[in-house]
């Protein structure tokens, strides 16, 4: 508790007198610049998770349903195993991965090399969080479906997965709080930039990226505030989508109900 | 002559290594209600979960013999099990409902996700599926409400409502009223009689006064075997076993 608050305290307390509309709509720009802005970092950060759900979210939770459903074999304990060893990966790595592999191929740091790391990250977090809320799926809902002559593969997406769905998206959710805070693979793989997006294969900015930069010029003073507020405005995102998370699944017992 | 729904011939079933069932040869008549009991754990579940290929479905369970069902065999080889459970519906133990879902989407769950998608034929069969069940005066207002948000008895008729939506031809019940009240139990038997007109109803249960209330032909089952299998009032009044007796007369079980 202590720490989270002095964190908290000390963030808001150095962040908020930097926070100002041009300071949330003005691209960078020049860093060492008083009035420059973290507008572009906002729209990156925000693209970044975007891109990196297009791809994270149906392969993590198609490979999360298969797991529950028809993983209890050799195959499927592998893809744990594997599944379990890249959730506790250095992200550090997973970013040299994607430099190696999309950065080169490429020719120059881009947005979707660092989408590509970040799904990296994203996808073991949201197999482990599918796979485990269909397996909170009683059985009898299942064998309600399969009576009907519901086949398996229908019986899997529309009703066991539906019946998970609060599950799956709060997976998604944290793992997506998890993901905007991430630096190392974007210094590799994004890059960062002073100016707003111009396109998925250019380099763009994150919130994360902008922190370290502020931490870099902080002789600066207003480098140094502005990557208090840059801060700032990281924590209200990662707060608000835990909080949502704790909102969308309050008072559901549609589980608690079906078992009585 | 009376026509036999669906004929077992040398039923058996395991789970693992656990034989559960043994030789299990039985003709269940069209248009009445047969009755299975028998104690814990002698197979009657076991048993009619064979019947539309629902025993498969648990890992390490299998079976092997004839289940004819209109003369034809449901396990010959290049039958596929969803078309059988189509014909051969069944209700659970306890209500389950899909959770996340209306009213009516329990009831039409089974058509829209056979691809039926026609509004109008929906709304009929969701109509004739809950006056079948008894259901539809008491939530005929409340279709959009969640199917968990009813009673549980009325959670049941909703469970043989969406059973009897996808048109089968037989009905299997699971013990369907040990999770509910007297006066729930009574209007499930109710409708149990009144099902018999256009369907053939299995019922398993527990408890002795409902198989005698309920049913036509009773077969008890003792250990995977079939003791006694016969008209009802024979079986409960003159059983030929003496284990059926004592079965009868609480000895034990």
């Amino acid at each position: 508790m202590l720490p989270l608050a002095s964190i908290l305290i000390e963030v808001v307390g150095k962040g908020l007198p930097a926070i100002s509309l041009s300071f949330l709509t003005k691209s960078t720009g020049n860093i060492t610049d008083p009035s420059s802005g973290i507008g572009n970092a906002i729209e990156g950060t925000l693209i970044l998770i975007g891109v990196t759900c297009l791809i994270a979210v149906p392969v993590g939770s198609f490979a999360g349903i298969y797991l529950a459903e028809f993983g209890d074999n050799k195959f499927g304990r592998t893809i744990r195993f594997l599944n379990d060893v890249l959730a506790e990966f250095p992200s550090i790595v997973i970013g040299i991965l994607a430099f190696s592999v999309v950065v080169i191929a490429i020719g120059h740091f881009s947005a979707i090399a660092g989408a590509v790391a970040l799904s990296i990250i994203m996808l073991p977090i949201v197999t482990r969080t599918t796979e485990e809320s269909i397996k909170l799926v009683p059985s009898s809902i299942r064998d309600a479906s399969m009576a009907l002559g519901i086949r398996r593969w229908r019986t899997s997406l529309s009703i066991v997965l539906v019946t998970a769905k609060d599950g799956v998206i709060t997976g998604i959710m944290l793992s997506i709080a998890r993901i905007s805070g991430e630096t190392a693979p974007l210094l590799m793989t994004v890059l960062g930039s002073g100016f707003y997006f111009s396109g998925l294969d250019q380099p763009i900015d994150a919130l994360p990226l902008r922190i370290y930069s502020d931490y870099k010029n902080s002789n600066y003073p207003s480098a140094l505030a502005q990557g208090w507020g840059a801060a700032l405005i990281l924590i209200v995102l990662v707060l608000s989508l835990n909080l949502g998370v704790r909102l969308l699944t309050r008072g559901r017992s549609s589980f608690a109900r079906a078992r009585a | 002559m009376e026509k036999f729904k669906i004929q077992t011939e040398k039923l058996n079933a395991w789970f693992g290594n656990n034989h559960v069932l043994k030789d299990l040869s039985i003709n269940i008549k069209e248009n009445e209600a047969t009755a299975i009991i028998g104690p814990s754990g002698c197979g009657k579940s076991t048993f009619i979960r064979c019947l539309n290929r629902m025993h498969e479905l648990v890992p390490g369970a299998k079976s092997s013999g004839v289940v004819l069902l209109d003369n034809a065999n449901v396990y010959a080889r290049g039958i596929d099990p969803v078309t059988v459970r189509r014909r051969v519906g069944m209700v659970f133990q306890k209500p389950n409902p899909f959770p996340t879902m209306s009213v009516y989407d329990n009831v039409a769950a089974g058509l829209k996700l056979n691809g039926i998608r026609d509004h109008q034929k929906l709304d009929r069969a969701v109509k004739r599926s809950l006056e079948l069940a008894f259901l539809w005066d008491e939530v005929k207002t409340q279709l959009d409400k969640s199917g968990t948000s009813l009673s549980g008895g009325q959670q049941q008729r909703l469970c043989i409502a969406r059973a009897l939506a996808v048109e089968p031809e037989v009905i299997l019940m699971d013990e369907p009223c040990s999770a509910l009240d007297p006066i729930a139990t009574a209007k499930i038997e109710e409708l149990i009689a009144s099902l018999k007109d256009q369907y053939t109803v299995v019922i398993v249960t527990h408890n002795m006064q409902q198989a005698a209330r309920v049913s036509d032909s009773t077969a008890f089952l003792y250990l995977g075997q079939l003791i006694e299998y016969g008209e009802t009032t024979q079986l409960f009044e003159n059983p030929t076993e003496e284990l059926t007796e004592r079965y009868l007369t609480g000895k034990f079980g």
